[in-house]
């Protein structure tokens, strides 16, 4: 059982912000997941209260967008890009070579919690096809040979 | 102060984080360190365009060219270039012939690209809005404040014929018209800026490398339809482009160009920013409103149109972002000038995000009635690696497959959709001989079946069906009756979905079905990938006159299905081969091929 997160004081602020502003669901749950890195239950049943949305509605919303995600990523997240002209280079090469050699499959974290692996939608950096993006920094023109030396980059980081 | 030389390095997420940044750290520390910071200024653009090349760094006022710089390449740069004005030939494009290739205007990838849209990508610092307004930025709203009705605006968009460039090209004017006139009382005005088709980056250059025009742009729309208030709706992916809109708004605010009473005219706009979350079908303008009023993004029939009833059931405009940009231009120099432009039916230019197998990746801008062929083989400078041209992509997962027998045909909106594709928002994804458009076919399916929203049938139960046939034909398992069923299933969903992506999500299915039948027989009849993407109707196969026996192969296999004896030839057990391919790469004799 992991910890329980807890809502922070900037979070709560934003929150107040935006409370009065229509459309602000989808605003508030970016920041959520800037604060946390993933979209927690307890903190989803807080916002509900707050903006008083019923908490089936976050549900729904955080369920139908890519880009929320209800655990936690590694402490490095890998996201491989597979839009078309990475996949013509080789994208699906990379993310079986990361895959294989993280041992965990795509949108798991490994044990240590160091590492996850992510397919994402075109990054929009297509002249460096195939592209890798790990924590926002972007690994261009990569080959499967490439995907070692990476991982190395990062375990070293700790 | 006036500096002498500017060094214009490429700002653009595809050159940053190729070096690019480690490149202006250097030019600002060595310039410091030769007494030339007063001298020479350091400018971080938008994006150059030629991503293949990256990082680009130009310097002005001779306007050399350089390709492919590093950190370590600023000192000889600062040393020859701006101390001696020399220029570094090992950095130019194409070292052969770098004599006479230095400039920008010489590289013939620049030579038929037409800027309008992407007038200023380059050539500013987008953080700044004084560049923007040396350029004739904001000159646009100042005349349409003071000079121009609302009913005059729109006439003039009208008659410069400007079409949406997300992908349908409905008429700009018409839009707003339809909005103008609606009874007084809060409208909308709306930025499309969620770029989702896998492969196109042109939104993204043009909001990180002018946001400016966007800004202007909107303000315009606003004073034509009577809205006063703007949002632009931009994907999370994008932090960048999010980052260089928020500085912008600032200016704009600061100067007294966007919020109440604009520049002493009494008219009021402002602009928020809306961030979406991953969701390719949110670039349907009902979806997207969905979205930007924090909801599910699901599409809903049209009419009403979002012209009459949009965000919050108020009228709005969307436009995407590529549209806006032209607007500021069309304004200050006309639509007769526009319209000008073009063909008959489409006017002005269109950007391109060419990507694929193409020599030069990047982003262009052509006029309309380009060829695919100038645009592939002179800009593009032709497939990479001396493959075959095989055939082009436009309009990712709504488009079709362009075959090479249409190279020639000039590039509009009627012209595309005549031969089964659509213009789309711009990715244009060059393919050779070793891409199988079954495979193809199967990736966009894959896509649009992930992205549907599942809220009707047609798009829902239709791709999800599509998607089967094809893997089954992938795989080797397909019949005629498959093909024939798959053609019945195309023409529901083009005919009976609600939006924009189930109409569409047919045309990669039904457009290679119409050019490459013979692909797909072959891998019904003939069991076979001619291109080798297909897995599993791939055969490998030890050549008995090149094979010495190393045994090198039947130690590499992970499945045992190799056998042989020591310098006799070894042969691969089909049954047991799970086509890995390391055997091929391991073999040192070249014995091992497969088809």
């Amino acid at each position: 059982m992991s910890k329980l997160e807890t809502m922070t004081p900037e979070l709560r602020a934003f929150v107040e912000e935006w409370k009065t502003k229509p459309g602000n669901l989808i605003m508030v749950l970016h920041r959520v997941q800037q604060t946390y890195g993933y979209i927690p239950r307890e903190i989803a049943i807080e916002i509900s209260r707050l903006l008083e949305v019923p908490l089936a509605k976050i549900y729904g919303v955080v369920t139908f967008y890519n880009f929320f995600r209800l655990q936690k990523a590694g402490k490095y997240n890998v996201q491989v890009c597979l839009g078309t002209a990475c996949y013509l280079r080789g994208g699906d090469d990379l993310i079986k070579e990361f895959e294989r050699q993280l041992g965990v499959g795509l949108n798991a974290t490994t044990k240590d919690g160091l590492f996850s692996v992510e397919a994402v939608r075109c990054l929009g950096c297509c002249g460096l096809a195939p592209v890798a993006v790990v924590n926002g920094e972007v690994h261009g023109k990569l080959e499967a040979k490439d995907v070692e030396r990476i991982i190395k980059i990062y375990r070293e980081r700790g | 102060m006036a500096y002498e030389s500017y060094v214009l390095v490429c700002g653009g997420t595809a050159c940053c984080s190729g070096g690019g940044d480690a490149v202006v750290e250097a030019f600002k520390k060595e310039l410091a360190e030769q007494n030339l910071a007063e001298k020479v200024q350091v400018v971080v653009t938008g994006c150059l365009g030629f991503c293949e090349q990256g990082p680009i760094v130009k310097i002005l006022p001779q306007g050399t060219f350089y390709v492919q710089v590093q950190a370590k390449d600023v000192k000889e740069i600062v040393a020859e270039h701006l101390i001696k004005g020399r220029v570094v030939q090992r950095l130019c494009y194409d070292p052969e012939q770098a004599k006479k290739l230095v400039a920008e205007a010489n590289i013939p990838f620049y030579q038929k690209q037409y800027r309008i849209v992407l007038r200023n990508c380059g050539v500013i610092d987008p953080e700044k809005i004084e560049d923007y307004i040396a350029r004739d930025g904001y000159k646009a709203i100042e005349k349409v404040l003071f000079e121009m009705t609302p009913e005059q605006v729109v006439e003039e968009m009208l008659k410069s014929g400007l079409r949406g460039r997300g992908g349908a090209g409905f008429p700009t004017g018409m839009k707003w018209k339809f909005a103008q006139q609606q009874p007084k009382g809060q409208k909308y005005m709306v930025c499309n800026a969620d770029e989702g088709d896998p492969g196109a980056y042109m939104d993204r250059s043009t909001l990180e490398g002018d946001p400016h025009s966007i800004l202007e742009a909107m303000t315009i729309a606003g004073y034509a339809i009577g809205a006063t208030k703007g949002f632009i709706y931009i994907r999370a992916e994008y932090p960048l482009a999010i980052h260089r809109l928020e500085v912008a708004i600032g200016q704009a605010r600061e100067l007294g160009l966007l919020g109440t009473d604009i520049l002493g005219s009494g008219f009021d706009f402002d602009i928020e920013l809306r961030l979406g979350a991953g969701a390719f079908v949110c670039g349907e303008e009902t979806a997207l409103l969905q979205s930007i009023e924090g909801n599910r993004g699901m599409p809903r029939p049209r009419p009403p149109f979002p012209a009459v009833k949009g965000l919050w059931g108020r009228p709005t405009v969307i436009n995407n972002v590529e549209t806006l940009a032209n607007i500021p231009v069309i304004i200050n120099k006309g639509a007769e000038w526009f319209s000008k432009i073009g063909t008959a039916t489409s006017k002005g230019t269109k950007v391109f995000a060419l990507t694929g197998k193409v020599n030069n990746s990047g982003l262009i801008e052509v006029p309309m009635g380009t060829t695919l062929r100038e645009i592939i083989f002179d800009i593009g400078g032709g497939i990479r690696g001396g493959h075959q041209f095989k055939a082009a992509q436009t309009g990712g997962p709504s488009g079709g497959i362009i075959p090479p027998q249409f190279l020639d045909t000039p590039i509009d909106y009627e012209n595309l959709a005549k031969i089964g594709s659509i213009m789309g928002s711009g990715g244009l994804i060059v393919m050779d001989e070793t891409d199988c458009v079954v495979d193809i076919a199967k990736f966009y399916l894959d896509f649009t079946v992930d992205e549907s929203c599942g809220k009707c049938a047609p798009c829902r139960i239709g791709g999800r069906k599509l998607l089967n046939y094809l893997k089954k034909i992938t795989d080797g398992r397909g019949t005629e009756q498959d093909i024939k069923d798959m053609e019945a299933i195309c023409d529901a969903m083009c005919k009976a979905s609600l939006c924009g992506l189930g109409q569409t999500a047919s045309n990669p299915v039904k457009s290679t079905l119409r050019y490459f039948m013979d692909e797909y027989m072959e891998h019904i009849h003939d069991k076979k990938c001619r291109a080798g993407k297909c897995s599993k109707l791939i055969q490998y196969k030890i050549d008995p006159a090149k094979c010495k026996g190393c045994t090198l192969c039947a130690r590499k296999c992970p499945a045992g299905a190799i056998t042989g004896t020591l310098k006799n030839p070894h042969v691969i057990d089909p049954a047991k081969c799970i086509k890995c391919g390391q055997c091929e790469a391991s073999c040192k004799f070249g014995a091992i091929s497969h088809g």
